[in-house]
């Protein structure tokens, strides 16, 4: 699949999911993955993969076609932003799937998933990173 | 240690000035604030500025007078008027100068910023789907914050509504029309539930202010102002800030919790003396955010203090005198000096239309700016 940026994501038993850190003295975790602490100030952190699934921390939906760097399709469509608290690990800002103002509700369980927003040189989509409702997937 | 007082103000009006440079502005802030303060630019012992987009505030020495002065260039975001003011009150307070400068001013483009991710240590996937986008995050922030205090988000188009009404009121804002809450909260939506006249827009303007000992204020002005705290912060592990992949888990306050905080202690003064303030309104949900994060009230308690009118400028607690950021626009390098600037204004009894009654004694200034910064003062006469 042609995603945004490779480093994103990894492979696991389960399928893809984020590619984080941790920090072998705290605990804190990150997205994407970095090697210092942003808690506990030191440099201990190692890759790991994030959980699937969480629910809706926050969201909105992007009512105008963003200035570059976004280079999404031509023919603009509003589409949701959201944060998602992975449980014991951290909370990360994704696309959502869902667009509608009103499908939208903070504590919704979602899931991880790939969205397309724009097409490359070939016609062929280029995805990015996402959450869909879990009752939806 | 000596204590600081503002003893000249300058402005040039906020909004679009077609055909004057950014500079232009900036000299002629700088100008009105010397003039005021009855002071040349060889008197002043150093200059503090910025701007985010109209070019380096130091080679304003070209047109002002080069006369070998060390002027420090400051840049950080919209605190970058605050971070000019608390380099100038540190270069006071500790004894080094006894009288300088601080010019804020920008110029920017229409619409929204575009910010580069790598900018901010951030990958360029970030930009490029569509993240990379202040008014998300105020949507965001905002919509939390209304579900955890219950608040009626009805109540953000009456915070717009009344930053027009005072922006009407005053002669140096950009926004001079008043507009109605079923106006603003029908127009379109930005990013949910912020409609388009809930947030501000980049603009232009300058703002500058000659400080100086305090001991030596009533040599040049006959209503000093004193600087009676200084304080800014950066953002701790768990607060929730603009351009962020993600965020902790825990949370922690944010950093104005903690430089409001620090300014009032700092002045020996209790929120609750506060008589007027002027609080970071990039879109109505900060103010409202904001009133509670420097403790002027407590969280939720927004919906009540708005509706029953404290906020106006014949109520309890006024809050942004003059049309706030909503009214002026957003200037990036000048837009925490012009709280300074309004609250000057206010404590002289000099504000005209937008003037709040019964002779304010204290005033609260308030800038935030990206990635999570905050900038604090206590004004008092």
């Amino acid at each position: 699949m042609n995603l945004v940026d490779d480093t994103l994501v990894l492979d696991t038993p389960d399928g893809p999911a984020l590619r984080g850190s941790e920090c072998r003295d705290c605990g804190a975790h990150t997205f994407p993955r970095q090697d210092g602490c942003p808690r506990c100030t030191g440099s201990a952190m190692r890759e790991v993969a994030l959980a699937r699934r969480g629910t809706l921390w926050s969201w909105t939906v992007q009512g105008f076609r963003p200035k570059p760097p976004y280079t999404g399709s031509a023919a603009y469509e509003p589409y949701g932003v959201g944060y998602i608290a992975l449980p014991g690990q951290l909370i990360v800002e994704a696309r959502l799937a869902e667009a509608d103002p009103a499908k939208l509700e903070i504590g919704t369980e979602v899931e991880l998933m790939f969205v397309p927003f724009r097409d490359d040189a070939e016609g062929r989509p280029v995805y990015t990173v996402g959450f869909v409702a879990v009752d939806h997937a | 240690m000596p204590e600081v007082a503002i003893v000249g103000i300058g402005m040039h009006r906020f909004g679009r000035t077609d055909g004057v440079s950014g500079r232009a502005q900036a000299v002629h802030a700088a100008r009105e604030a010397l003039r005021d303060a009855g002071l040349k630019f060889s008197d002043m012992q150093f200059g503090f500025g910025g701007s985010h987009s109209a070019g380096g505030a130091d080679t304003l020495v070209s047109e002002l007078g080069l006369t070998g002065l060390p002027f420090i260039n400051v840049a950080n975001g919209c605190a970058t008027g605050g971070s000019a003011l608390i380099a100038a009150d540190a270069a006071i307070r500790s004894g080094q100068h006894d009288v300088g400068i601080v010019i804020g001013f920008d110029k920017h483009p229409r619409g929204a910023f575009a910010t580069d991710p790598a900018e901010h240590g951030i990958g360029s996937w970030y930009g490029e789907t569509g993240l990379m986008v202040t008014t998300q995050f105020f949507g965001m922030k905002i919509q939390r914050y209304l579900h955890d205090h219950a608040i009626d988000p009805a109540v953000l188009a009456l915070v717009a509504e009344k930053s027009f009404r005072n922006g009407a009121r005053n002669p140096m804002a950009w926004r001079r029309k008043e507009m109605s809450a079923g106006e603003i909260a029908a127009a379109p939506m930005i990013s949910h539930p912020l409609t388009q006249y809930m947030y501000c827009s980049p603009g232009e303007g300058a703002v500058a202010l000659v400080l100086c000992r305090a001991d030596r204020a009533r040599s040049h002005t006959g209503r000093p102002v004193f600087l009676a705290a200084a304080e800014f912060r950066s953002r701790r592990y768990g607060s929730f800030e603009v351009f962020a992949p993600w965020i902790a888990s825990e949370r922690a306050p944010s950093p104005t919790v903690e430089a409001s905080a620090a300014a009032f202690e700092s002045a020996g003064i209790a929120p609750s003396e506060v008589d007027i303030a002027q609080i970071q309104d990039t879109e109505a949900g900060a103010e409202l955010m904001h009133l509670a994060e420097t403790g002027l009230c407590a969280d939720g308690e927004q919906e009540a203090l708005i509706k029953a009118g404290a906020t106006e400028i014949g109520g309890r607690l006024p809050v942004n005198t003059d049309g706030g950021c909503i009214a002026n626009g957003e200037p990036i390098g000048a837009s925490g000096l012009r709280q300074v600037y309004e609250n000057v204004l206010q404590l002289r009894g000099d504000a005209g239309e937008h003037q709040v009654p019964g002779r304010p004694r204290a005033g609260f200034t308030h800038v935030y700016g990206a990635p999570g910064i905050s900038a604090c003062t206590v004004l008092t006469r």
